[in-house]
């Protein structure tokens, strides 16, 4: 799992790529943790635009990354959610706990 | 229902075979002709179980998952996934979402996924002997095939 990323102002851009499942799970979610904990954004934002599968690890990953925002007293933002992540995503409701942009409107 | 294709895949329970499971599946579902979405629902169902049985049903070993996958009649497409793992206790409990024994990496919501992405969802279950999923789903068929 290639994670690349860039911080402006404070804000820090992640950008996932390929297929979110049990098997690369963790290693996304240390990443993410990492470049929070590195960098500590006001703002963090995880890019789905090149993601070409998710399932439920997935939302262990953004719950995840909101957990650290939130001790940070920072913010999550979502962007780019294709359909498939993003009707995963709605399953769990994350809609209600983070802001999405551009993402699916589905 | 007449049964008009099938196919069984049996595969160790490493987290590698998740991929596989659900490139399977999609091929096989594709002569029903499904749509970009229904095909996305079906995958998602089959990774949620095929996880559940490396992480649930053999915590601490590698064991056997069985993927069954049958056509029937009526564009139906329908799935077993089964382990001979440790099985689960309490049933009610582990439908619940949000509920996971996973710990941090797993969200509890495998199951309520698989029960909202397709038509029909049942599980049965016997402690120290396995766990048997059984989902099946309704491909819509479209015009303009021949």
């Amino acid at each position: 799992m290639n994670v690349t990323s860039f911080v402006q102002d404070r804000q820090l851009t992640v950008a996932l790529y390929g297929e979110i499942d049990h098997h690369s799970a963790r290693e996304i979610m240390q990443t993410v943790s990492e470049k929070i904990d590195l960098y500590m954004p006001l703002r963090c934002i995880l890019d789905f635009r090149d993601v070409s599968f998710m399932d439920s690890s997935g939302i262990a990953v953004v719950i995840n990354a909101l957990r650290r925002m939130n001790t940070l007293k920072g913010k999550l933002l979502l962007q780019n959610i294709p359909p498939q992540p993003y009707k995963v995503l709605r399953a769990a409701g994350i809609e209600k706990l983070t802001e999405i942009r551009e993402g699916c409107t589905k | 229902m007449k049964t008009e294709n099938y196919m069984n895949l049996e595969f160790p329970s490493k987290s590698a075979n998740e991929s596989f499971a659900r490139a399977a599946i999609a091929c096989f579902a594709a002569q029903l002709d499904p749509t970009l979405d229904e095909v996305g629902d079906i995958k998602t169902a089959v990774s949620e179980a095929v996880t559940n049985c490396i992480v649930h049903a053999y915590p601490d070993s590698i064991g056997p998952v069985i993927l069954r996958a049958k056509i029937l009649s009526g564009n139906v497409l329908d799935i077993v996934i089964k382990d001979r793992g440790r099985g689960i206790e309490d049933i009610e409990q582990a439908r619940k979402p949000m509920f996971t024994t996973g710990g941090e990496e797993r969200s509890g919501m495998g199951i309520t996924i698989m029960e909202s992405f397709m038509t029909e969802f049942s599980i049965s279950s016997k402690e120290g002997k396995g766990t048997s999923i059984h989902m099946k789903r309704k491909i819509v068929r479209r015009g303009g095939k021949k």
